[in-house]
């Protein structure tokens, strides 16, 4: 009992391929947008590459770009194979191909579903390697003038003016760490020898912020020292002021950025596996059908296509048994050195395994 | 003697109607491009009007617009007539339009010339709208509170870290500004009414400039304020330091911005002329060629092309002639008109 069968005509055959050929164009253009997303993606976590620990994330794009090249050269060879379909001596020397492209096919689909799951499950590691970045970044800030490290200042200001966003959970992560080096710091200054006395490794430590968190949306010049104190500036009160610096975290500012943008390509990337889909669908029906038509005595009349020839469990078994001879073939060729009496049984045993083995060919 | 005359064979001319129906789908596209970048160019002046003062002379993208719709007309319908053309019947309906048809595209072609000369020559409009702008722009930063220009000190401030520049000329214009409102000002201490009592107008002027001068790229963290007292920081130099704040004005910058712009819109506008009179030539051989048919009948017999009927100072004396007698016709008339009345 074939599955979902259908009757085709010559001319459902011709439609069928004239329609298959320009479905698997189409499919070649999503191909190649993938493979585009694909880089995108990868150019904007490049971009960032400074304020992350790993580069797990970078898996993603990764599969995008090798899945939409494959998705290209695959749709290519279904094309070649429609334009080929209809001419009855062309058709045969693709028959061997058909079952691979079949599991290509599948293949991709898969993938395409693991980078979708995957862009959500990534999420937390994402998470942690912005974590560990952004607090190694904000700690070398002053270092500008150690080889290695001499742009992570320049590369955490663009970064806090370019994503609105001040330290890593919020401001206040500057109160921590010294900022300022050491060779602008006048050591003779009471000032700085006090606070360089009040904690336990002698670092330099400030109630302020670099320039980069100031918010240039605030109505008034920007506070960036002293923010605690509301003595310090006039008419100025720590607790209920919010638009001088950005409230934001980096880390949550770049988090929201990434996700936003691997959630906006989910919508393109289902709806290249739904056009991979009903190329692989099409083109199975296409092949039952062709197939079946060079069968009759007359190629121009109807043929029936189907998706399997016999049922999904059959089809199944079938396989299943397949394999096992297969496995079987490969014991009985290493038992067969070692027993000599069991040499007659092992020979019809074989035998079956061959027969066996040459009877599913018709289904495929 | 025609001007340029070439011999047409069959293959010949169906070659020429092909290549040119080709080039004209390929004005239509580039009659598209000069559309969307008088857009381009639109939007881009709007989004920095505020700097402008909202003054800023739209004249430019405007015909930008209107030309680069004219061109998508034009050469699609030059592209329809070549594809006409092989075909007797559908060409002679397009036949007596065509010379109607060449003088659009020589009018086309002055207009076009016209908006490139306007993309260079426009600069200079931009430079000064650009330097009043940005002098009120600055003038006005502190004023938060006033409606209508609550948002110059955030345009301002983005702006000039977005261009990497500082003030008009340079950082020094902030000197000359208060540009910190009074309402953050503490009227009662006694520095700040040194201050205000120090310059003729009662205003608050520092050696300070905002935030949004200071440079990422310096390895040291932003001054911003008493730039010009050395001993109000360690290590400072004010005549030596370079990287600590912008050096470049923001009039400068933004200028840079536009006329890079204009140049090359203008630069596209002038290759379109040349693909528009290579168009032009192509259809009038094209015509020509398949009017000079010695046998109508008979497509594959052989034809002449040709620029000009006669040489190019007969055809200008013809047409000057032309101009004259359409004067003197009117003169005769009323010579005529006269004895009547």
């Amino acid at each position: 009992m074939a599955l979902l069968k259908m009757k085709f005509t010559q001319q459902r055959r011709v439609r069928l391929a004239q329609g298959l050929w320009l479905l698997s164009w189409l499919a070649v253009m999503c191909g190649a947008f993938i493979f585009c997303l694909g880089v995108y993606l990868k150019t904007e976590l490049l971009r960032r590459d400074e304020v992350m620990d790993n580069t797990e994330i970078h898996v993603v794009p990764n599969i995008l770009m090798m899945v939409g090249l494959a998705s290209i050269g695959t749709n290519w060879v279904a094309s070649r194979v429609c334009q080929d379909s209809l001419d009855a001596s062309r058709f045969p020397r693709w028959k061997v191909l058909l079952l691979a492209w079949f599991a290509v096919a599948a293949l991709l689909c898969c993938l395409l579903i693991a980078v979708v799951v995957l862009s959500y499950a990534l999420q937390g590691r994402l998470e942690e390697s912005l974590k560990v970045g952004l607090r190694n970044g904000i700690r070398f800030y002053k270092d500008t003038d150690v080889p290695g490290r001499c742009f992570q200042k320049e590369t955490i200001d663009h970064l806090q003016m370019e994503f609105r966003c001040c330290g890593n959970n919020n401001f206040k992560d500057w109160f921590e760490v010294q900022w300022v080096s050491n060779r602008y710091l006048d050591f003779t200054s009471k000032d700085v020898k006090d606070r360089i006395r009040s904690n336990v490794d002698g670092r330099f430590l400030l109630d302020g912020v670099p320039f980069s968190c100031c918010n240039p949306a605030s109505p008034r010049p920007c506070l960036q020292y002293h923010l605690t104190d509301n003595r310090a500036h006039y008419n100025y009160e720590y607790q209920s002021e919010e638009l001088n610096l950005y409230s934001r975290g980096c880390r949550q500012a770049l988090i929201d950025y990434y996700m936003d943008l691997m959630n906006s390509t989910g919508p393109g990337v289902l709806s290249v596996i739904l056009i991979q889909m009903s190329v692989l669908l099409s083109l199975r029906y296409l092949q039952t059908a062709v197939e079946g038509a060079m069968a009759l005595e007359n190629p121009e009349g109807e043929s029936e296509g189907y998706l399997l020839e016999k049922g999904v469990k059959q089809t199944f078994e079938d396989c299943k048994a397949k394999v096992l001879d297969m496995l079987k073939f490969a014991q009985v060729d290493a038992a067969d050195a070692e027993v000599s009496p069991g040499a007659a049984d092992a020979e019809k045993t074989v035998d079956n395994t061959t027969e066996k083995a040459a009877s599913p060919t018709p289904a495929s | 003697m025609p001007f340029m005359p070439v011999k047409f064979t069959l293959q010949k001319r169906v070659k020429l109607a092909q290549g040119l129906w080709m080039l004209y789908w390929l004005s239509v596209i580039v009659g598209i491009l000069i559309f969307s970048l008088g857009i381009f160019f639109k939007i881009e002046l709007r989004k920095r009007s505020e700097m402008m003062d909202n003054n800023e002379n739209h004249l430019v993208p405007n015909l930008l617009m209107l030309v680069g719709a004219l061109a998508c007309g034009i050469n699609a319908f030059g592209g329809k007539v070549c594809h006409d053309s092989l075909d007797p019947n559908k060409f002679s309906k397009w036949k007596p339009m065509l010379k109607m048809f060449l003088l659009l595209c020589c009018g086309f072609n002055v207009l076009l010339l016209l908006v490139a000369l306007l993309c260079f020559l426009m600069q200079f409009a931009v430079y000064l709208t650009l330097a009043e702008g940005l002098k009120n722009g600055i003038k006005f930063y502190k004023d938060t509170d006033t409606p209508g220009r609550c948002f110059m000190k955030r345009t301002l401030d983005m702006t000039q870290i977005e261009f990497r520049c500082c003030g008009n000329n340079n950082f020094r214009d902030w000197f000359e500004v208060q540009w910190i409102s009074n309402r953050y000002l503490d009227m009662s201490n006694d520095v700040v009414k040194d201050r205000v009592l120090s310059n003729v107008e009662g205003k608050y002027l520092m050696d300070s400039v905002p935030f949004s001068c200071c440079n990422p790229g310096s390895p040291r963290p932003c001054i911003q304020h008493h730039l010009t007292n050395n001993s109000a920081h360690y290590d400072y130099d004010h005549r030596t330091e370079e990287l600590n704040i912008w050096v470049r004005g923001c009039r400068e910058a933004l200028f840079s911005y536009y006329s890079s712009m204009m140049n090359s819109i203008g630069a596209l506008v002038i290759l379109t002329i040349v693909l528009e009179s290579v168009d032009m030539a192509g259809l009038k051989y094209l015509c020509t060629a398949l009017e000079t048919m010695a046998d109508p009948e008979n497509p594959e017999c052989e034809s002449e092309g040709w620029l000009l009927e006669k040489g190019v100072k007969e055809t200008f004396a013809d047409v000057l002639s032309k101009v004259k007698t359409m004067g003197k016709t009117n003169q005769v008339e009323e010579g005529g008109d006269a004895p009547e009345a």
